[in-house]
Order: structure tokens, then C-alpha cells, then sequence
């Protein structure tokens, strides 16, 4: 076996013409490679005026390096070549949040979870921009945006069960894409690193979720890191979304995950609160 | 090899796991295994290698130093790895009530072996 990369940079270099370029930036935005990955989003996109994926993967590029103009652009051609495209109304949606404006979200979510009446996630977020909109009121406003804007950690402590964690360096909860539907992680140098650690996320939760069935374990419960310098422990609280919990390494890890079992719980009842 | 075996023997030697493996972190092979029966070692190491692959990334785009255990715990069981030594990790393979604690211990003494 080889490194991924190499060998799909190797099967684009014998075939050009392969579509093969899709998971070659998937897989470079994935180990945090944005610069590969624009390269090759951006071949794929000259190569491919018209395919609506590749048009996708330079979206995704670019959000991960905060271009939030440029994806959004990128996500419109999407829709243009490929009407209702999921992905491309999430990331709309999830780009008119962090602008700020939940009603310019809504028709993205709506048809969104047109596409996908099961996405958890999407119900929740539709359900409270509806309710926000509806009342115009200030404060509701705000908390729709917070169902799937990014979410200042102080507004998930004040939830019911997360008071334990008040001293926690962060939280954040992702859809099943890697998008953000809540919390702020800070790298221990101050800087947010939220994008980042949610790029690599939605890889973890499919590999744990692949290699725990191979195994014949069961499902998967939960994956922990533990560095010198911190733990970090990841655990899917609902079948649509992926927590991580980032603490101090003096946090001993048999504590960390019962912290992570009143984190799933809480998730859940601040998704339902949503609801 | 006596040095592999020994370290091999020392993780397996604890209640409830099932298996213990050198692994080569950059393509998932198996260097050296002891695994009971019905553990397939290629998938075994092949899915530990990647998960921890992923899990640095992930550590480390959180501003985080190199991983020294990556645990995966699911419904029926674990999975640990720990770095031992240049583009290797030690695997085990543990049952769900297994003595986690001493596992990790040994297997990061026996890391610490091999690496040595």
C-alpha cells in the first residue's frame, strides 16, 4: 500500500482526462494541503467548465481558506450547472451565517433539505431561521443563527450539562460534511482553528465508523487523541453529527470520556431545543 | 526479533486483549503480529495506521504535538496505537471489558522498547 495521494497523483498524471482530480483534492484538503488542493480544484475546474463537482471541490477549497467570496461564486456556477446540488446549498447556507444573514440562508437550507429530508441537521437549522423569521425578534434571530453559524463556546456552556465545562479550551459540533454547526476551537496559540480541525473531522468519523465495522466491533463510540500537550476526543451524538472536545492534557483521559458522555447528551438537547 | 516478541508478548500477556501488532505507519503493513484467532492483522493494521494518520492530522491542525495514543473504543472492543520508534506503531486489539489502564501502559512500555 502507498500514500493515497501519491498514487492518485499518479493515476492523474497517466490520465489526465480521469476524473480522478475530485478525490486527489478531497484527499490534499484533507491533510491540510490547501494550496495543493487549489491547484488541483482549480486544473479540475479548467479542465471541467461544466462539471458540476469540480466547481464543488474549488468551493470547498476555497472556504477552507476563509475566500468566502470566491467559494460562494464557486457554489452558484454549481447551482447553475447542477440545481438542488446539496452540497452546494449547505455551503451557501453556511456562508450567509457567517456573514450574518440567516434569511439569506434560508432558501439555501429549504432546498437543501429538499434534497435530503433526512439530514438531521439541515431540519434543525430550516426550522429555527422559520421560527427566527417569522417573529423578527432580535433575540431569536440570533439564536437561529447560532443553529448552525459557528457558536461562541460560551453559548454551548450555558446550555444544561455543559456547565462542567467551563474551563474547556473548545467544543465544536459538525454535520456529516464537515460543516460547523456550533462551537469555536482555539489552537493553543489563541488562533481558531475551527475550519481546520472540521476538514480533518469529517475524515475521523468515517474512518472510525469504517475500521470499527470491519473489526466486527459494532459502532463506533468514540476516538481519542492524546497528545503532550492536549486531548482531544471525537463522538458522533447523533447519526448526522460529530462532536470534538479539545482539553488540557492534565484532563486524564477516564475523565475525558465521561465529560464526552454528558457533551453528547447536552448536543443532543440543544439540537432538540432547536428542533 | 527476540526484543519484537518480548514486546509482542508483554501487551497480549494482559486480561482481555486480543492481539498486539507492529505496524508500519506509512502503508499499514504488518511488520510483526500476535493475534488471536478469527483478528485479521491486514485489516487490523490497515485501518489503525490510517485512523491514526487521520487523528494526527486532526491533532495537529488543532495546534497539538504528535499524538502519543490514539484509541478508537467501540461497541465490542478497542483499538490503541502508540508511535514506537521511526514509521512504526503498536496496535492492540482489546475486548470491551479489558483492563484499558494496564493495556495502555504496557503498550507504551513496550513501545518504549522496541523504539530504544
Amino acid at each position: 500500500m502507498t500514500d493515497p495521494i501519491r498514487e492518485l497523483t499518479a493515476q492523474l498524471a497517466s490520465d489526465p482526462q480521469s476524473l480522478v482530480f475530485l478525490e486527489l483534492g478531497e484527499a490534499l484538503r484533507n491533510r491540510g494541503q490547501p494550496a495543493a488542493a487549489y491547484k488541483v480544484a482549480r486544473m479540475g475546474v479548467n479542465r471541467y467548465p461544466e462539471l458540476a463537482a469540480s466547481h464543488d471541490l474549488l468551493a470547498r477549497v476555497l472556504a477552507d481558506q476563509g475566500d468566502r467570496h470566491a467559494a460562494a461564486e464557486a457554489w452558484r456556477r454549481v447551482l447553475e450547472l447542477s440545481p438542488g446540488h446539496i452540497g452546494a446549498n449547505k455551503g451557501l447556507a453556511f456562508l450567509a451565517f457567517r456573514a450574518g444573514d440567516p434569511e439569506g440562508a434560508l432558501p439555501f437550507l429549504e432546498s437543501a433539505l429538499g434534497a435530503a429530508p433526512g439530514d438531521e441537521g439541515l431540519a434543525i437549522a430550516v426550522q429555527r431561521v422559520r421560527t427566527a423569521l417569522d417573529g423578527a425578534a432580535a433575540r431569536a434571530a440570533t439564536a437561529a443563527a447560532t443553529a448552525i453559524a459557528p457558536l461562541a463556546p460560551s453559548a454551548l456552556r450555558g446550555a444544561e450539562g455543559f456547565e462542567p465545562f467551563e474551563d474547556a479550551r473548545g467544543v465544536v459540533l459538525l454535520d456529516t460534511q464537515g460543516l460547523r454547526l456550533a462551537g469555536t476551537l482555539d489552537a493553543p496559540d489563541g488562533s481558531d482553528v475551527s475550519d481546520a480541525v472540521a476538514a480533518h473531522l469529517q475524515g475521523v468519523s468515517r474512518e472510525a465508523s469504517r475500521a470499527a465495522r470491519l473489526l466486527d466491533l459494532g459502532a463506533w463510540e468514540n476516538v481519542t487523541a492524546e497528545s503532550p500537550d492536549g486531548h482531544l476526543l471525537v463522538l458522533p451524538p447523533t447519526q448526522s453529527t460529530v462532536l470534538l472536545l479539545l482539553r488540557d492534557a492534565r484532563v486524564p483521559v477516564g475523565r475525558l470520556g465521561l465529560i464526552a458522555e454528558q457533551a453528547a447528551r447536552a448536543a443532543r438537547r440543544w439540537l432538540e431545543r432547536l428542533a | 526479533m527476540r526484543n519484537l516478541g518480548e514486546a509482542l508478548e508483554r501487551v497480549t500477556r494482559v486480561a482481555g486483549i486480543r492481539g498486539a501488532m507492529l505496524v508500519s505507519e506509512s502503508d499499514g503493513l504488518v511488520v510483526a503480529e500476535a493475534l488471536a484467532e478469527g483478528l485479521d492483522g491486514a485489516a487490523v493494521a490497515a485501518l489503525a495506521a490510517s485512523l491514526t494518520l487521520r487523528l494526527r492530522r486532526t491533532a495537529t491542525s488543532a495546534g497539538l504535538a504528535v499524538p502519543h495514543v490514539v484509541q478508537l473504543r467501540a461497541e465490542r472492543g478497542t483499538v490503541l496505537s502508540v508511535p514506537a520508534g521511526d514509521d512504526l506503531l503498536l496496535v492492540a486489539v482489546a475486548e470491551r471489558d479489558a483492563n484499558l489502564g494496564l493495556a495502555r501502559l504496557e503498550l507504551r512500555q513496550a513501545a518504549a522498547q522496541l523504539g530504544s
